[in-house]
């Protein structure tokens, strides 16, 4: 579903502060698989997911989303295919703007922003019952401004508003990672269930060993740029959290 | 009495202004000031087409499209080139100071036998009357219109472009074509504005724009405060007190003129009533 062919990036490219983010990387996630990405600060984990998504661009090497060359294309051509959660809860949702409003936005990600009135009573009713599932009794307040919610209420949202509309790669940068322990609980439990039911290909950028060891069918650890360990099926299965702790002493 | 009625007709030409500077300012959260050049590129367009005898439904367009043009290029200035949104406008509206000036050819052109609007229509027998009944028309059309605009998806995506930049261009749309769309829309709007001004007054003078962003400023900071006042959500409500506010702000100054203060200081008057409604809300929570 997505594949990474010898992808190489560098920042500040040809100046004293160069810094190879990611070194000639191959990746290839087939088509459902849930690939956790581990690895310290500074370790590229974050550049690669900006890549998949368009952020940023490749110096060199391609990258495959779905069969399609996305190598060239920005980040609001390949949504797509690509639905992506963000570090910060305010990036992934409007705050000014009702929750009807950006689950209407939401639903319509791979489609024309066109001259009619999308929110009408069927959608609403749709989008009640997508909220439903959270059980954050958020469904009657579908009028309420998405900035008046706290962060793990919007996180979870963001994570419904992805599969409003088509999605086949779901990108989680470290969703859980201003949140407090019971939000974060919430927050990935939402996002494996949703991944399994809507069987999203997704890629999970965290610092939570805990969610590396629970979550995911495979694990990836990166170290300056390039992929240290690439664990995946039974192996995934047997590993115990303090393998994957001891990965970091 | 008539000092006020003239206020509240000047007030309705300028809703074009206010609902220009509330899109570009308060939806897309753009700093523009190509509002001066544009504005008076409305009235230099819509002068020389009246002047040569052309129907509306030709002037009106090409105002439009001659102000929607400048904030475009503004747009595109300022995505494309990357330049600051304020700088891109200021730019632009230096620019256009030659360019009206060119277009003109002189720097004052009056409607003197060119048919205007007002006199094409004739509604009521009161002129005023049926100026006044003409720009309610106009006004509450181009109301309605953004109004309806602000709620289908590409309002919906017009307004989360200002408000969460990361998070509409992963829902896929392009917040550089957006903005340039913003921009044109916004500066249409006010070129529409000088439209009506400018057959109001019965001329068009390259001077006719300067300091006139203030205007549309004043408009929507008076109703953004009475927004945040009373907590309105609804948009049609907010567009509807950004108009109020148009007229408010020329009632205001009607005010002063009638109470003797010199038309001289008529600017430094604005600037300090602006200033006033901006720190107002600031001043009183202090005392709490």
């Amino acid at each position: 579903m997505i594949a990474l062919n010898t992808v190489h990036k560098v920042f500040n490219k040809g100046k004293a502060s160069a810094v190879t983010a990611i070194n000639n990387i191959s990746l290839n996630i087939a088509p459902g698989e849930f690939v956790v990405v581990v690895g310290s600060n500074g370790s590229g984990k974050t550049t690669l997911l900006n890549l998949v998504a368009g952020s940023i661009f490749t110096d060199a090497g391609s990258i495959h989303i779905d069969g399609n060359d996305v190598t060239r294309m920005a980040d609001h051509q390949r949504s797509k295919w690509v639905a992506r959660v963000f570090q910060n809860p305010l990036s992934g949702t409007a705050p000014d703007l009702s929750i009807i409003d950006n689950f209407r936005l939401a639903a319509i990600r791979t489609q024309r922003k066109g001259l009619s009135i999308g929110v009408t009573g069927n959608f609403r009713e749709k989008v009640r019952q997508h909220i439903a599932i959270l059980g954050m009794s958020l469904e009657n307040k579908l009028e309420q401004p998405m900035g008046t919610l706290s962060g793990g209420q919007r996180q979870a949202l963001t994570l419904v508003m992805s599969v409003m509309d088509s999605c086949k790669v779901l990108l989680l940068d470290e969703p859980t990672a201003a949140l407090d322990p019971r939000s974060a609980d919430t927050v990935m439990r939402t996002a494996d269930k949703l991944i399994h039911d809507f069987k999203l290909t997704s890629v999970l950028i965290t610092h939570n060993l805990k969610d590396a060891y629970q979550y995911g069918s495979r694990i990836i650890q990166m170290n300056e740029g390039a992929i240290l360990r690439d664990i995946s099926g039974d192996d995934k299965g047997r590993l115990s959290q303090n393998e994957i702790f001891n990965w970091f002493s | 009495m008539d000092f006020y009625l003239t206020a509240l007709l000047q007030g309705l030409c300028f809703s074009g202004i206010a609902l220009g500077i509330y899109i570009s300012m308060k939806i897309f959260n753009i700093p523009d000031i190509t509002t001066d050049g544009s504005y008076t590129l409305g009235g230099v367009v819509t002068a020389i087409l009246l002047t040569h005898q052309q129907p509306v439904y030709i002037v009106l367009p090409a105002v439009i499209l001659a102000g929607a043009l400048a904030g475009a290029i503004t747009g595109l200035i300022h995505t494309r080139l990357k330049v600051n949104p304020l700088l891109a406008g200021i730019l632009v509206m230096t620019a256009l100071y030659s360019v009206n000036l060119t277009l003109m050819g002189r720097s004052n052109i009056p409607l003197v036998g060119s048919k205007t609007l007002f006199d094409k229509l004739p509604l009521l027998a009161d002129p005023n009357q049926n100026t006044g009944i003409i720009l309610s028309m106009v006004v509450l059309l181009i109301t309605l219109l953004i109004g309806y605009l602000l709620k289908t998806d590409f309002g919906l995506a017009m307004r989360a472009t200002g408000n969460s930049e990361t998070m509409i261009r992963a829902l896929g749309v392009n917040t550089n074509s957006m903005k340039i769309a913003g921009l044109a829309l916004a500066n249409g709007l006010i070129a529409l504005s000088s439209y009506l001004m400018t057959q109001f007054q019965g001329f068009a003078d390259i001077n006719m724009g300067i300091g006139i962003v203030i205007t549309g400023l004043g408009s929507v900071i008076i109703a953004e405060t009475i927004i945040n006042w009373l907590r309105i959500t609804s948009a049609w409500l907010s567009l509807a007190l950004v108009i109020a506010g148009a007229i408010a702000f020329q009632m205001v100054l009607a005010v002063t003129l009638s109470i003797g203060v010199d038309a001289n200081l008529l600017k430094l008057v604005t600037a300090v009533f602006v200033l006033l409604i901006v720190s107002l809300p600031r001043l009183s929570f202090n005392k709490n």
